[in-house]
């Protein structure tokens, strides 16, 4: 019985590279949807790369920089810094929520999409598959996005309180260790926001799947 | 080979629970439908077709009694194992057609041969072939949306038929049509049945389905009220509903 249960097991697939192609064309097709959603990953991204930006720049032109800049650098505290902290993880804590609800609300819109889907032999962790991938895929590119947007911003900021000395001193290196961390860490969150949502989705049963008249 | 019951039913029971009241949808259905018929599940609404239909097709399990597929008990078998039923035993046809929408026609049609793991050369091929067998050979790229509603149910029929099921569960399928598509959807199921000796298992209010039913179930609260082969059939109320 086992042996005949793994055969079976085998015998319905949903290959990665299909799951990627669905999830990419969900996105698309519900585009204005996907923007609103992923415009949140984008806010929290852009503003943790533009608090890690600015101390990498400070840091850059303490280092570097001339006399006069030193010392105007010299007179802001540690205390801001705390603060700064606090910011960042509120910020990522709301996005974390505003997915999981966008999610909740693209399961909801969905459920007839997924019994059918289900119908046709779609087993649970295909369900989570889709809406998982298609989560991240929205984390990703927002991510970039909010990195980019973040960075360049953070650097306009800096060269009006500090010169142009900021673009000549640009810490490069800085920039894309933390343009890393920044949509690792959104794209990550993305998926955890879409995990709840996924397995609401995928536990339900056909037969009420289908009864749901939206 | 012939006389193979495909489905079989033994003192099927379903109680739904609302609140503090349960509801006895179905109270002890027995029925047996044999490889290559054609049968209509006639009853008004909220007669418990649907949820008969449900059954049937794996998609609930009954409180109470039996449901074998094939001679396989429904309640033994695992998510995997009702997946590849699903999957590759039975083909679903939907009063409100149900086809993904984000998708095109023929990628409505390979989704079920995906899940199959049959190869995308092969599903593309075998998914032409059933729309163009559909009549819909023109229509390949179109998305739903696109597709009248006759046009989707078309769709449907393929997609359901897209693996070789041995059988076709349709609820409702001509409910949202007019009469005329209606009645080409019935004529195509029918010929798929001829063609296919696929198993057409259609839960209805159509009178129009009673011209090509080999037999009808009329079910009336949660029983088997008759059932009447088609011969019985007093044919003019067809006529009467028809053209």
């Amino acid at each position: 019985m086992t042996h005949q249960k793994e055969k079976i097991g085998k015998q319905v697939v949903l290959p990665l590279s299909k799951a990627v192609e669905i999830s990419v064309k969900s996105i698309k097709t519900r585009l204005g949807r996907s923007m609103i959603t992923a415009s949140g990953i984008v806010l929290a991204i852009a503003f943790l790369m533009s608090i890690f930006m600015s101390g990498s720049i400070n840091k850059a032109l303490l280092e570097k920089g001339s006399a006069e800049v030193r010392v105007q650098l010299q007179n802001i505290g540690g205390e801001e810094q705390v603060k700064q902290i606090w910011l960042v993880v509120l910020s990522l804590l709301v996005c974390v929520v505003g997915i999981a609800n966008a999610m909740l609300m693209s399961v909801t819109e969905r459920y007839k999409e997924i019994g059918t889907m289900k119908c046709l032999g779609a087993l649970d962790r295909f369900v989570i598959k889709l809406f998982l991938l298609e989560s991240g895929f929205m984390g990703l590119f927002g991510s970039i996005a909010g990195a980019l947007l973040g960075g360049f911003l953070i650097t306009i900021v800096s060269s009006i309180n500090y010169g142009l000395e900021v673009i000549t001193k640009f810490p490069i290196v800085g920039f894309l260790y933390y343009f890393v961390i920044a949509v690792i860490l959104g794209t990550v969150l993305s998926i955890v926001g879409a995990i709840y949502p996924a397995y609401t989705a995928a536990r339900m049963v056909p037969a009420d799947a289908m009864r749901s008249e939206i | 080979m012939a006389e193979e019951n495909v489905v079989r039913t033994r003192g099927v029971k379903k109680v739904f629970i609302m609140g503090n009241v349960a509801l006895e949808a179905l109270k002890g259905i027995n029925l047996e439908i044999k490889r290559g018929e054609y049968i209509s599940i006639m009853g008004p609404s909220g007669s418990g077709k649907s949820t008969l239909f449900n059954m049937i097709g794996g998609l609930d399990k009954p409180t109470e009694g039996k449901v074998y597929i094939d001679e396989v008990d429904v309640a033994q078998l695992d998510a995997y194992e009702l997946a590849w039923l699903r999957c590759r035993k039975i083909g679903y046809i939907f009063q409100t057609f149900n086809l993904i929408p984000v998708m095109t026609a023929l990628e409505n049609v390979t989704l079920p041969m995906t899940f199959a793991g049959i190869s995308t050369d092969e599903s593309i091929d075998k998914g032409v072939r059933l729309l163009t067998m559909v009549g819909l050979g023109d229509r390949i790229q179109h998305k739903p949306i696109e597709l009248s509603g006759g046009q989707q149910q078309r769709v449907a029929v393929a997609r359901a038929l897209a693996n070789d099921p041995a059988i076709v569960l349709a609820d409702e399928p001509t409910g949202n049509l007019d009469l005329k598509t209606g009645k080409e959807i019935i004529d195509l199921l029918r010929k798929m049945n001829k063609e296919k000796e696929v198993t057409i298992i259609s839960a209805t209010h159509d009178l129009k389905m009673l011209d090509v039913s080999d037999r009808v179930f009329w079910i009336r609260d949660g029983k088997v009220e008759r059932v009447e082969r088609r011969a019985d059939l007093d044919l003019n109320i067809g006529t009467v509903e028809g053209e």
